[in-house]
């Protein structure tokens, strides 16, 4: 990675409940084309984190900005439509519609249609739903579930829902992607896919961001990992020097050193 | 790929709406009866209304139990205008129309940061207080006495008088509102409001300004209220605020649910349903209890909608669709016809 650009950055950011503080003076930056990790044990405040940065959540404290522009109080929508997209840990599908609507849905960004000239139904509004059609099918094909394109997203597996939450949040061609937790509750075989999704999205020009349990993901696609404990950032680095830090293995890592070693290439 | 794709997801066929409005439009070849075409026509009101309530609530999820104040503001800025300063009905109804937009918004802006039960009533308060000003600004509406001799509305030189011309009137708006919303539901725009039911945290972040959709699609029902409103007010000749009480705005509701609070369709039936139902109570109930005063229908709609919400909360339509698709589903079919009727099923209608 020869020219770095960064695109995100976290400064200083903190985040308190009542008396607990869920994410404490965190700073780090993700460079244009990065593949980087959030881990950390349980509660650690890794969707604390998610929840500032796409605004769900306001922050205590610090700030994050988003190709030098602030992020600080701007609404979701707001953040969406600059280019951060996101999943949920706790998954978020419109259950109210079938796959392909849900992906259509995200979409909604890059489309022209209002009420009016959808009411009318004019000829450009048939138009572009045709085009976000073919979009939608191909996000699908991506992502290994357009065969499931005309369920209804609630009767999908919960592997295939985290696919179809990526989907949804790739179709815009944001430039970051948020992804929290996407390999729970994936078999092996669907984990495997996922990480060539996200690999060849990369390619494509796409950032991720992403909190991961699982360490031989987190090991294996990693770019840069942050860890955080109790709210604290503990470690930073690239995957060999996270395995090197040794407040990092006392805290979080233990005895899973070799698998993840290994599988890093 | 093609146009035909996109049947895959909306069936946008307007070929249902046209032969049902054709059959509806035939009845006044096989009847002439006035008491049949004041009920078609009172359905046609409500439905307008309710195709409106339909996309707030069924679509967007969103409540309101303050239509009834849009149904008068259409009717009384129709009579004032029209029998007080002798406006043109068709350019009332149009200012009628923007009012309501206007007072939509203001109200809107305040109301939909509220959710659930603060949102049923901040909209039941506001229609409260429309009704009141119904009542109390009686120098312009004629108060409690209501407001007499609002005049016929016409069409290059034809009056509309009978029941049967206000018959055909009100389902041709009813015909263009149901297109029109079934327009919107199948783009861009449904897809927003759709989501916002499905997850308000997720719909923002895939970019859907939810307050702003809220608003438009309040601001939208307001129209097709007030329209309603306006029309109804050329009907009867003679209006009174109880016409827009809180109790109009309750079965409104019960109307959207009833049918199917999902389902543009549904809208008609409910009202329809809702009419009927009325009608029989009101012959029936003072034959068996003479005693009863006139809450009763307030409380056997009550025991309804709670009945169809714990046996049938889908409403009547998506119910009846859902036995068709079982039994399409009987026969033996390919792949991409299986998935085409799920994907009808989830558009909602498919006439
Ligand atoms: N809305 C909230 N109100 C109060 N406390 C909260 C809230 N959200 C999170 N917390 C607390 O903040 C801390 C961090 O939670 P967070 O969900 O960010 O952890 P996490 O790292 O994502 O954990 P996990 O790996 O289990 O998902 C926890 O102690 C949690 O109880
Ligand atoms: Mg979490």
């Amino acid at each position: 990675m020869s020219n770095k650009r960064p695109i995100l950055s976290v400064e200083n950011l903190t985040k308190v409940f009542g008396g607990v503080v869920a994410v404490d003076n965190v700073s780090f930056t993700v460079d244009e084309g990065e593949i980087f990790a959030v881990i950390g044990p349980n509660g650690a405040g890794k969707s604390t984190l998610f929840n500032m940065i796409t605004g769900v959540l306001p922050s205590s404290s610090g700030n994050i900005y988003f190709q030098e522009k602030r992020l600080n109080r701007k609404k979701p929508y707001q953040i969406a439509q600059m280019g951060i997209t996101r999943t949920f840990q706790n998954l978020e599908v419109f259950d109210n519609m079938s796959v392909i609507e849900n992906v259509m849905t995200g979409a909604h960004i890059t489309m022209k249609t209002n009420i009016l000239t959808a009411g009318l139904r004019l000829p450009s509004v048939k138009k572009e739903e045709i085009k976000t059609m073919e979009r939608a099918i191909e996000a699908l094909e991506a992502v290994g579930i357009s065969d499931l394109a005309y369920e209804m997203a609630d009767r999908l597996p919960y592997g295939s829902q985290r696919l179809l939450e990526i989907a949804r949040a790739a179709i815009s061609n944001p430039k970051l992607i948020l992804l929290d937790e996407p390999m729970a509750g994936l078999n092996s075989e669907e984990s495997r896919q996922l990480v060539e999704v996200i690999l060849k999205m990369r390619e494509k020009g796409m950032t991720f961001l992403f909190v991961e349990h699982d360490m031989e993901t987190v090991m294996s696609i990693s770019d840069s990992i942050v860890v955080i404990d109790n709210g604290v950032k503990i470690g930073e680095g690239t995957p060999e020097e996270i395995y090197q830090n040794p407040q990092v293995v006392a805290a979080y890592l233990g005895d899973e050193e070799e698998e993840g070693v290994e599988a890093y290439a | 790929m093609n146009s035909k794709s996109l049947k895959l997801i909306y069936n946008n066929s307007i070929l249902g709406p046209i032969i049902f409005f054709v059959l509806l439009f035939c009845v006044p070849l096989v009847s002439s009866s006035n008491y049949l075409f004041s009920i078609l026509t009172m359905v046609g009101f409500y439905a307008l209304v309710c195709i409106g309530l339909t996309t707030l609530t069924g679509y967007a999820g969103q409540i309101s139990l303050g239509h009834a104040a849009f149904y008068g503001i259409g009717a009384y800025s129709s009579a004032v205008l029209t029998g007080t300063y002798g406006l043109n009905p068709w350019v009332a109804i149009i200012i009628g129309a923007i009012i309501s937009a206007v007072v939509a918004l203001i109200v809107g802006i305040p109301t939909f940061k509220l959710k659930g039960y603060y949102l049923a009533l901040a909209t039941l308060g506001f229609g409260i207080i429309v009704y009141t000003l119904f009542k109390e600004l009686s120098t312009i509406t004629g108060g409690s006495n209501g407001f007499f001799g609002i005049p016929p509305i016409s069409l290059f030189g034809f009056e509309f008088i009978t029941d049967t011309s206000y018959f055909y009137l009100i389902w041709i708006f009813v015909f263009f509102a149901i297109l029109f919303t079934r327009n919107i539901i199948h783009s861009r725009i449904g897809r927003g409001l759709r989501s916002i039911e499905g997850s308000e945290i997720a719909a923002d972040a895939v970019g859907v300004n939810l307050m702003n959709y809220k608003l438009q699609i309040f601001v939208l029902s307001a129209i097709f209220a007030s329209v309603s409103g306006s029309l109804l007010a050329h009907y009867v000749s003679f209006i009174n605020p109880d016409l827009f009480v809180a109790n109009t705005s309750i079965f409104f509701l019960i109307m959207v649910i009833m049918g199917g609070k999902g389902n543009i369709w549904g809208s008609i039936v409910g009202a329809a349903m809702y009419v009927l139902l009325d009608e029989i109570l009101k012959h029936y109930v003072p034959m068996l209890l003479p005693n009863v005063g006139g809450q009763f229908e307030i409380v056997f709609f009550g025991i309804l909608l709670v009945l169809t919400l714990i046996y049938m909360p889908d409403g009547l339509v998506p119910r009846f669709e859902k036995l068709i698709s079982k039994f399409k589903k009987k026969t033996p079919t390919n792949g991409a016809l299986q998935s085409t009727i799920s994907a009808n099923a989830t558009g909602g209608d498919n006439k």
